[in-house]
């Protein structure tokens, strides 16, 4: 019986992972063959998905991108014994899966199972480290767990970079006894899908290291809040809860052992702002998703009124590690005060497009030019858009800043949930300007008027700007009109929208010049 | 869906799916998705139904319901293309893409077309960003698109 390894990841049935197996298995029956197709996550080279492998005796070989027609020259060509000494005489052909620069490169700690492993297996999960980070931290002090996510050095991956061990501290030492972990799985931002693979690809991790967290804090309930836009990570997350709950890793008693510990998992209703912790909260409660004035703080006063921590995926699914390898092990990756491994997110208009998580302090450029490979088309690169829709664009100038927490703001940005779109030299950096308002005006929560208003204001003033009216009088309006929504907004969204505004304004002047108008002869 | 169930259907179906959930911490959300799961969209004749039952004023649920981007006021086409506007899979393309749909289905974002086929929506980010530009069809998803890659899935749904 030979093993066939195709992913199920959204981003691989999206480029026909699902007719690929299909096919498989009616060749199979047809030619009398003996294998196991098994559906994983994906690996992030999502560039070559569908992205088969062949499991052999000296480990898996990948093959990709797969299209359903090439199933059965693949077969001809051998596909099945990929370790033959003479190798494989098909352009599909990429060798041992490992071997690939873009995943030996790669520092794997919080996605060292995905895309290896059947991500509702627990025997699998188990069989590649699973639970063994649960199974420490059952055994500790609350305060002991605390302190080791604490020396960790690990920091909010949801964006604003808070001390995740600072987060739990807080909630532990609220008296109350009801107390709940929330995971923030509402991944609204454009260029990154670092949760939605993770959900996807090994979703016990998440559930790992929310019993944890839970273990840690004191709390009993656990809520997951996925994005309706993710219905394959809903599915998957929820089937997995099931099943931890059945083996008796979530329950009465975690892991049959230590204090009760459970999970709900919720949908979002489409609302962008409810990735901000305090507009998820109210969103849970079964309220519109507005923004809450802070303080008090969710850590104090959260979901229900009771202490809570908020956390995004990423920052969660890296908790199981750090218990079971130590904090030391974490720590020592990265660099600076960004410690650790931070997942990236390749996206857009790029050669190598996928995630590659690695140790903080790449440059921008080493992840543009080498990892990424430049662009899709093959024109050159022209802006890099780095942490979602509120991130500011990069210009080339500014590929030198190492991809970790402190550089980014310094350099008047920020890495946001770390994921990169690029774009080629035909973007028009006004147009992605005035895109910036005009999603910042179609996701208001509306509660503060300097987001709510000064975005539809933005559209206008950009576009003025685009039709040559008063241009110098109204970048200074702009400019302006940013500060005010950077000051004076409640949360991210207004108070984040001015770094791509004032980013392309800074960086790109020349798209800001009005296209000069042919002049009528005389 | 060739019948729309009678009113009193509605206020008995409305009624068992809070009775359902109603248990849930914050069960509104829920509630609101299972009632659109029924009926393809949030009628107006649920709100006061749930208010009562959850103890809430009406314009409280009204105000949850015309939050958030996925509650519809009135039934979808046969089929909903949602089509990825956000920034990744623009720099891939995706703006020149839904021009092209738009002509070819003479509709704009949020509308219906004419036959009652297909219904038209912005979506801002699928999380495919690394195969952009991307798309989701009746809750599958397809990514690298183009005009034509678009077309002949739309004529595959709607033959």
């Amino acid at each position: 019986m030979i093993r066939i390894f195709i992913p199920r990841d959204a981003a691989a049935l999206a480029v026909g992972a699902d007719r690929v197996a299909t096919r498989l298995a009616q060749e199979a029956t047809s030619r009398g063959l003996d294998l196991a197709i098994v559906r994983t996550g994906s690996r992030g080279l999502h560039w070559l998905e569908p992205l088969v492998e062949v499991e052999t005796a000296k480990g898996r070989y990948a093959f990709g991108p797969v299209n359903a027609n090439d199933v059965g020259a693949l077969l001809d060509a051998g596909f099945l014994h990929p370790d033959a000494k003479e190798g494989i005489d098909h352009p599909l052909f990429l060798g041992p899966t490992e071997d690939i620069p873009f995943l030996k490169d790669q520092t794997r700690l919080t996605f060292a199972r995905c895309g290896i492993i059947d991500p509702l297996s627990l025997d699998d999960y188990r069989a590649h480290g699973g639970l063994s980070g649960l199974a420490k931290a059952v055994a500790l002090q609350p305060e002991a767990v605390v302190e080791a996510v604490t020396r960790s050095g690990l920091r909010g991956r949801g964006g604003a970079g808070f001390p995740t061990g600072i987060k739990w501290k807080t909630v532990l030492d609220c008296p109350d006894t009801r107390k709940y972990i929330v995971c923030n799985a509402d991944e609204g931002d454009s260029g990154t899908f670092a949760d939605r693979m993770i959900m996807e690809g090994d979703p016990f991790v998440v559930i790992e290291g929310m019993a944890i967290a839970g273990l840690a804090t004191r709390a009993t309930k656990g809520f997951v809040y996925i994005r309706s836009e993710y219905p394959h990570a809903i599915d998957t997350m929820t089937k997995a809860v099931d099943l931890a709950r059945q083996a008796g890793i979530l329950g009465p008693s975690v892991l049959r052992r230590g204090p009760s510990f459970d999970i709900e998992i919720r949908t979002g209703a489409g609302a962008y702002v409810c990735g901000e912790e305090t507009a998820l909260l109210n969103s849970l409660e079964g309220k519109r998703g507005v923004v809450r004035a802070k303080p008090p703080l969710p850590a104090h006063k959260g979901l229900f009124g009771q202490p809570t921590v908020v956390n995004n995926v990423i920052s969660l699914a890296s908790v199981p590690v750090i218990l079971d390898k130590g904090p030391e092990h974490y720590r020592d990756f990265g660099m600076g005060r960004s410690r650790g491994t931070i997942p990236i997110q390749i996206a857009g208009n790029a050669r190598h497009g996928g995630l590659y998580e690695v140790g903080f302090g790449l440059t921008l450029g080493e992840i543009v030019d080498r990892v990424a490979g430049g662009t899709a088309t093959g024109r050159p690169v022209k802006a890099v858009q780095v942490g979602g829709p509120l991130g500011a664009y990069f210009p080339r100038a500014l590929f030198d800043t190492p991809f970790e927490y402190e550089a980014f703001a310094a350099a008047g940005g920020l890495i946001g949930h770390a994921g990169i779109t690029i774009f080629d030299d035909t973007a028009d950096m006004l147009k992605q300007a005035r895109f910036a308002m005009e999603f910042c005006a179609v996701e208001s929560c509306g509660k503060c008027t300097p987001c709510r208003i000064g975005s539809t204001r933005g559209v206008e003033v950009v576009d003025r700007i685009g039709q040559g009216i008063e241009p110098e009088k109204n970048l200074a309006l702009l400019s302006d009109l940013c500060n005010t929504m950077k000051f004076g907004s409640l949360c991210a969204l207004g108070g984040f929208t001015p770094y791509p505004v004032m980013s392309a304004v800074t960086h790109f002047p020349d798209d800001f010049v009005p296209a000069p108008v042919a002049e009528a002869a005389e | 869906m060739d019948r729309h169930p009678g009113k009193s259907d509605l206020a008995t179906s409305v009624a068992a799916i809070v009775a359902d959930l109603k248990h849930l911490e914050g069960p509104l959300l829920p509630i609101l998705h299972a009632v659109q799961e029924v009926f393809g969209y949030v009628p107006e004749e649920a709100v006061p139904i749930i208010a009562a039952d959850l103890n809430l004023s009406r314009a409280e649920v009204h105000g949850v319901v015309t939050f958030y981007h996925d509650y519809r006021h009135q039934p979808a086409g046969r089929h909903v293309l949602k089509l990825c506007r956000a920034e990744a899979c623009q720099a891939m393309g995706a703006d020149r893409l839904a021009e092209q749909v738009k002509i070819h289905l003479g509709i704009d974002f949020h509308e219906t077309s004419a036959d009652g086929a297909v219904t038209l929506e912005p979506v801002f980010c699928l999380g495919l960003c690394s195969t952009a530009p991307a798309a989701m069809l009746d809750g599958g998803v397809h990514g690298r698109l183009d005009a034509s890659a678009l077309d002949s899935l739309l004529a595959e749904v709607v033959a």
